[in-house]
């Protein structure tokens, strides 16, 4: 019975000390979560509708964007972003540098896929609407960008769990999120499997939530096709 | 056939002259001239690849021809390379609001109900105040008897129900002229019936309307006039009776036998 009692008294010790502490670092997450698929969102459309272009410059910018990013490690992207930038006279914040890297990475990912679902989109749907006289970008926000958006969003939700897990990069640039909060604890407790551990758990709630939201959305547009 | 006061109207609705339309060094249309009057009903019969499809599509120019003229209510049009009469996008897309087209495959938008398909382009390019564009949308379903389904989806409508639909969104945009490319080809045989009712019943409205169609019976029935297309030029236009009944040309005695299966139903020398 005290047994029981003193480890009840030990965890919640525990969850008074560093609770708060793992609650910043996961809204610091949540949050440049968010923020990075906004920007990954804007990057991949332009990316996608870049590659598509009629002018050879914009499709070429285009595919040197997806090539870079898909060809070189998210990690040297956030090093680029943070550290290489204020050479050439542009110092961000560490979250914002973090934000704007992790975006960027993100969005040739989203281009791909965002082309992808452009390129199922039957060409003669497209050709009805010109024929009602719509004009190339009403036919874009009204026909092509609603069904693309259905079409890729389970896809959409799974780039969205790699961005919740890459978020962890940005403990390398001072941005106390997750992971670096978990090695501050262990720095000073020295309890590295305990807080590992912990931040792994939180990691895999917001993932798990993530893929059954993916999980849903496959289930639905598989009823409306 | 012909109400002679529409044909003594002498100004033509639609005036085409030497329209050539080329696709690298293929020559798909050798120079059509033709005069369009309100209220005609032109088939257009012809073998595949005789250009009957691409003279269609060049009409509301989802094909640009590569050289001739056309004259359409406020629209002048020179689509020699640097001519000064060369539409811009802007006529473009005020051209076809002017002239609707459906096609084969009825490519209604899948993630619209049947009463947003219809009411999209009203809203968007004639820019109808929503309520108005409902009514009117309304009221067209009504007349094909799909009101009950305007809150459907088009997966959950018949291939004919969807051409109908089809055919319902572009009168919608109120057109002058309709430009029909084979709308029955993708329909089961059954199903083939309803949409020609609807055409037919278009035409007895006085619609002017162009139709590339294998469906004889409608050209010879419904439409007014039938252009014999052969190698990129109109080989024969006249009146049905005339064009179908009475062939004068080998190549198309040849084409209604090979399009009709069974001489005899028309009279044709066997």
């Amino acid at each position: 019975m005290t047994m029981m009692q003193d480890s009840w008294m030990a965890w919640r010790d525990e969850v008074l000390t560093y609770g708060p502490g793992f609650l910043t670092a996961t809204l610091v997450v949540l949050g440049v979560t968010v923020a990075s698929i906004l920007v990954s969102w804007v990057c991949g459309l332009l990316g996608a509708l870049g590659k598509q272009s009629r002018w050879p410059p914009v499709r070429a910018l285009a595919s040197f964007y997806v090539w870079f990013i898909r060809g070189t490690p998210t990690l040297v992207q956030v090093f680029i972003v943070y550290f290489g930038m204020p050479q050439i006279g542009v110092k961000l914040s560490p979250l914002t540098a973090g934000i704007i890297a992790l975006g960027i990475s993100s969005g040739a990912y989203v281009a791909e896929t965002i082309r992808a679902g452009l390129a199922a989109i039957p060409r003669g749907q497209l050709e009805s609407a010109q024929a009602l006289g719509m004009s190339p970008r009403t036919m874009m926000v009204r026909i092509v960008l609603p069904q693309v958006f259905r079409i890729i969003l389970p896809s959409l939700t799974n780039e969205a769990i790699s961005a919740v897990k890459n978020t962890s990069l940005l403990s390398t640039i001072t941005v106390v999120e997750l992971t670096l909060y978990a090695q501050l604890m262990i720095a000073t407790t020295f309890r590295p499997f305990d807080f590992y551990i912990a931040a792994a758990l939180i990691y895999l709630g917001i993932t798990s939530i993530l893929s059954q939201l993916s999980a849903y959305f496959e289930r639905r547009y598989a009823r409306l096709s | 056939m012909i109400d002679p006061s529409v044909q003594d109207a002498s100004k033509p609705l639609i005036k085409i002259r030497k329209l050539r339309k080329s696709y690298g060094a293929n020559e798909v249309l050798k120079g059509i001239s033709l005069d369009v009057h309100e209220g005609e009903v032109i088939s257009i019969i012809g073998a595949s690849g005789s250009g009957k499809s691409t003279f269609l599509r060049c009409l509301n120019l989802m094909e640009t021809p590569t050289t001739g003229f056309m004259d359409f209510e406020r629209f002048a049009f020179d689509f020699e390379a640097g001519a000064r009469r060369q539409p811009t996008p802007q006529q473009l897309c005020a051209l076809r609001a002017r002239i609707g087209m459906v096609f084969q495959s009825y490519n209604l938008w899948p993630h619209m109900t049947v009463l947003e398909n219809v009411i999209e382009a009203p809203i968007q390019v004639r820019r109808l105040p929503r309520k108005e564009a409902v009514a009117e949308a309304e009221a067209l379903l009504q007349r094909i008897g799909l009101y009950e389904k305007r809150h459907a989806y088009p997966s959950k409508l018949s291939g004919g129900q969807q051409q109908r639909v089809a055919i319902v969104r572009a009168l919608a945009m109120a057109p002058k002229v309709m430009l029909f490319d084979e709308v029955t080809s993708a329909l089961d045989p059954e199903l083939v019936g309803e949409v020609l009712a609807l055409m037919g019943s278009l035409a007895a409205d006085g619609m002017t309307m162009l139709l590339v169609t294998h469906e004889m019976a409608f050209a010879r029935d419904v439409g007014t006039r039938t252009l014999f297309f052969d190698g990129g030029v109109i080989a024969e236009d006249g009146p049905p009776a005339e064009i179908i009944g009475a062939p004068r040309s080998d190549r198309l005695r040849q084409f209604l036998r090979r399009v009709l299966h069974e001489p005899a139903c028309l009279g044709l020398p066997a």
